[in-house]
């Protein structure tokens, strides 16, 4: 679990946040609702996490309230890893 | 009783003259949108009414009264003065929903110059574009949004000022200038820019079919236009709290999110956050919001949710609901009527073109569901046939939107291209300027948009009359995203199209055909989303990728975007005689 948190948090650092961006991000920080990632950039986010773990989110679970933390995004990955 | 009281009244005995009793105007005030959304309200005794309601992420919040949009639009003015901006300069606006967008964008029509706001989620090669073709001059950012503006300046020689808002003034770099108005000293008086009513004020840019975006000018008599459709079609009163969600980076946030409430000196609020369904209901209930201006994307996305969610907050404050964007879907005006206590979204029809809101539904009236509603009373609408052009007088018969051109918030030319102005006039002369365009009353201005007007008069939104997408209410270009698309190194051709989607009307759908040496992969779709989202904006970036052996073209090798959009959306795909067999 530690590692795929990783795994994402590096991967919204890497493609949402600038180098010089002072904002630190965290397991817990917001990412929708802070506005580091709008509601048509977590569509790239959730590609990610598809490709990476190879599931298939359904829309209707993939909504701004579940992909507003890492925390919240690996609780879904892991419900469809089973 | 609303405003507007009888639209068939009203309709007959009609005047642009109703905007000044509306706003109470006297001969020979000052026509300066700066001035009259803070200054003169100020003057008519309100100064210490609340203009802005504003809250962030992180329960940031703040409250100014209209003397403060006084106070604070003269600071923006004076800085803008002293280094050396002059009346007619375009100054752009790059920068989130913070206070600071307000204040400057007054302050700039208070010095003359020119407000040219821009969206801040644009990628640096969006930014440029637009910052290019308008010969910006300054630019007003914020420590998030100037990263941007860094990569792209040395390509800009006309950007003289880069100005930074907020943040730490130790970060910025060489050439960059830092202002925070609030800490600023405050300027009491400024000599106010004694602009007339064809006085540039706003360029804001839309994207069309062919070519790069397109600055549409706007100048400052356009306040009787959005004064009187707030007045009369968002129904605002002197008591009420208006939300209008739109960001001032598009043409919506400036016209009914600025100029028309603040022209009446009507409260309204501000939310700087990622859009939550349950963020949204909380900020209306604290706010006791009375009206609310949204988007049909943000309306589907609420429905969504579902309707449990909406009960566990207290809505009652709301008593009208409008939207604007894209057209508005039957189910959507029924739940709303549903979950909101028997109050449906108004839909309302109009485009950054025409500065002001031209076909809809009005309070009192009664809503057909899926509707966009009825001209606004002196403005000249009607569908024109397809093929020839003429007005349709068949009921139900689909055709182009056009107007009579001449209502005070339309747009006076696209900046610098006088051609493609005059190529949106049906009937117009090969060497018409764009004066002689907007005052003729024999052509008609064609919208771009293909709408049906029903034996009662409703009009009925069909779709574009072109390939430019609409998503999430904003207009993308296709040719934008194509010239992006071809700069990864993996793409050798692509096309853009809309596709259809359940919340955001439509989403961009890429066909490329890849460079050899590379293969389709789910990695590689994602390197190419987020290859666009970066350079264009996350509106551009594609949702869908398509890998194709080859693109249809015409014989002259043209790509038809016409076939590939038929086949995604299961139309009939017409002609396709003139596709190459290659």
């Amino acid at each position: 679990m530690e590692e795929m948190k990783k795994s994402v948090l590096e991967y919204i650092v890497d493609e949402y946040l600038d180098e010089d961006d002072e904002d630190e991000v965290s397991f817990d920080s917001p990412l929708i609702s802070s506005g580091i990632v709008d509601s048509f950039s977590m569509v790239s986010l959730k590609r990610f996490v598809e490709n990476k773990y190879s599931i298939k989110l359904p829309d209707e679970e993939a909504t701004p309230e579940a992909f507003d933390t890492v925390n919240s995004i690996c609780d879904l990955i892991n419900k469809h890893l089973g | 009783m609303s405003n507007i009281e009888s639209y068939e009244k009203v309709k007959n005995n009609f005047s642009w003259d109703i905007a000044r009793d509306v706003m109470d105007w006297k001969d020979g005030e000052l026509l300066n949108i700066g001035a009259i959304c803070s200054d003169r309200i100020c003057a008519r005794g309100d100064a210490d009414k609340t203009a802005l309601i504003w809250e962030g992420f992180g329960n940031r919040k703040a409250n100014y009264t209209f003397d403060d949009l006084r106070i604070y639009s003269n600071g923006f003015a004076q800085f803008l003065k002293d280094q050396g901006i002059e009346p007619g300069d375009r100054v752009c606006i790059f920068m989130d929903k913070i206070p600071s967008l307000y204040f400057s964008f007054l302050g700039i029509l208070k010095l003359g110059a020119i407000a040219q706001p821009l969206f801040s989620a644009f990628g640096d090669e969006s930014l440029e574009v637009r910052l290019a073709s308008a010969d910006t001059k300054a630019i007003l950012t914020t420590r998030k949004h100037v990263r941007k503006v860094r990569k792209v300046m040395d390509k800009l020689p006309d950007l003289k000022k880069i100005i930074v808002v907020e943040g730490d003034p130790a970060k910025l770099k060489d050439g960059e200038v830092f202002f925070d108005v609030e800490t600023a000293p405050r300027i009491e008086r400024f000599d106010v820019f004694e602009s007339d009513s064809e006085s540039p004020s706003v360029l804001h840019y839309t994207s069309g079919t062919t070519g790069q975006p397109k600055g549409a000018l706007h100048v400052h008599s356009s306040v009787w236009g959005q004064a009187l459709t707030t007045s009369w079609v968002l129904d605002l009163k002197d008591d009420d709290i208006y939300w209008c969600t739109a960001d001032p980076g598009w043409v919506t946030g400036t016209s009914y999110g600025i100029i028309g409430p603040w022209a009446l000196g009507i409260t309204q609020c501000v939310l700087d956050s990622g859009f939550t369904s349950s963020r949204w209901y909380q900020f209306i209930q604290d706010n006791r919001i009375s009206v609310w201006y949204s988007a049909p994307t943000a309306i589907r996305a609420l429905m969504k949710d579902g309707n449990e969610l909406v009960g566990e907050f207290d809505l009652s404050s709301l008593r009208h609901l409008a939207s604007v964007g894209e057209p508005l879907n039957a189910e959507a005006v029924i739940w709303s009527g549903e979950v909101f206590d028997g109050l449906q979204f108004h839909d309302t029809f109009w485009q950054t073109e025409t500065g002001a809101m031209m076909i809809t539904n009005f309070p009192g009236m009664e809503i057909r569901p899926g509707s966009m509603g009825m001209p606004f009373p002196g403005i000249e609408a009607t569908v024109l046939d397809l093929e020839s052009h003429e007005p349709v007088t068949e009921p139900g018969k689909v055709g182009l939107i056009a107007f009579r051109p001449g209502w005070p918030s339309m747009f006076r030319s696209y900046w610098k291209q006088p051609d493609i102005y005059r190529s949106k006039f049906v009937g117009a002369t090969e060497d018409a300027m764009p004066d002689e365009l907007r005052m003729n009353p024999d052509l008609w201005y064609v919208s771009g948009d293909r709408a049906s007007i029903d034996k009662d008069g409703y009009y009925w939104f069909v779709g574009r009359d072109d390939d430019v997408i609409n998503t999430g209410g904003h207009l993308v270009g296709p040719f934008e995203i194509e010239s992006a698309l071809v700069e990864h190194e993996a793409i050798a051709e692509a096309a853009a199209i809309g596709k259809p989607d359940e919340v955001n009307m439509e989403v961009v759908k890429a066909f490329v055909t890849l460079k050899p040496g590379y293969e389709p992969s789910d990695d590689l779709e994602l390197d190419i989303m987020n290859f666009i989202r970066k350079r264009l904006s996350p509106l551009a970036m594609p949702q869908e990728i398509e890998y194709m052996d080859r693109l249809p073209k015409t014989r002259s090798g043209k790509i038809v975007r016409r076939y590939l959009k038929a086949v995604e959306w299961g139309e009939d795909v017409g002609d396709i005689s003139s596709l190459s067999d290659d």
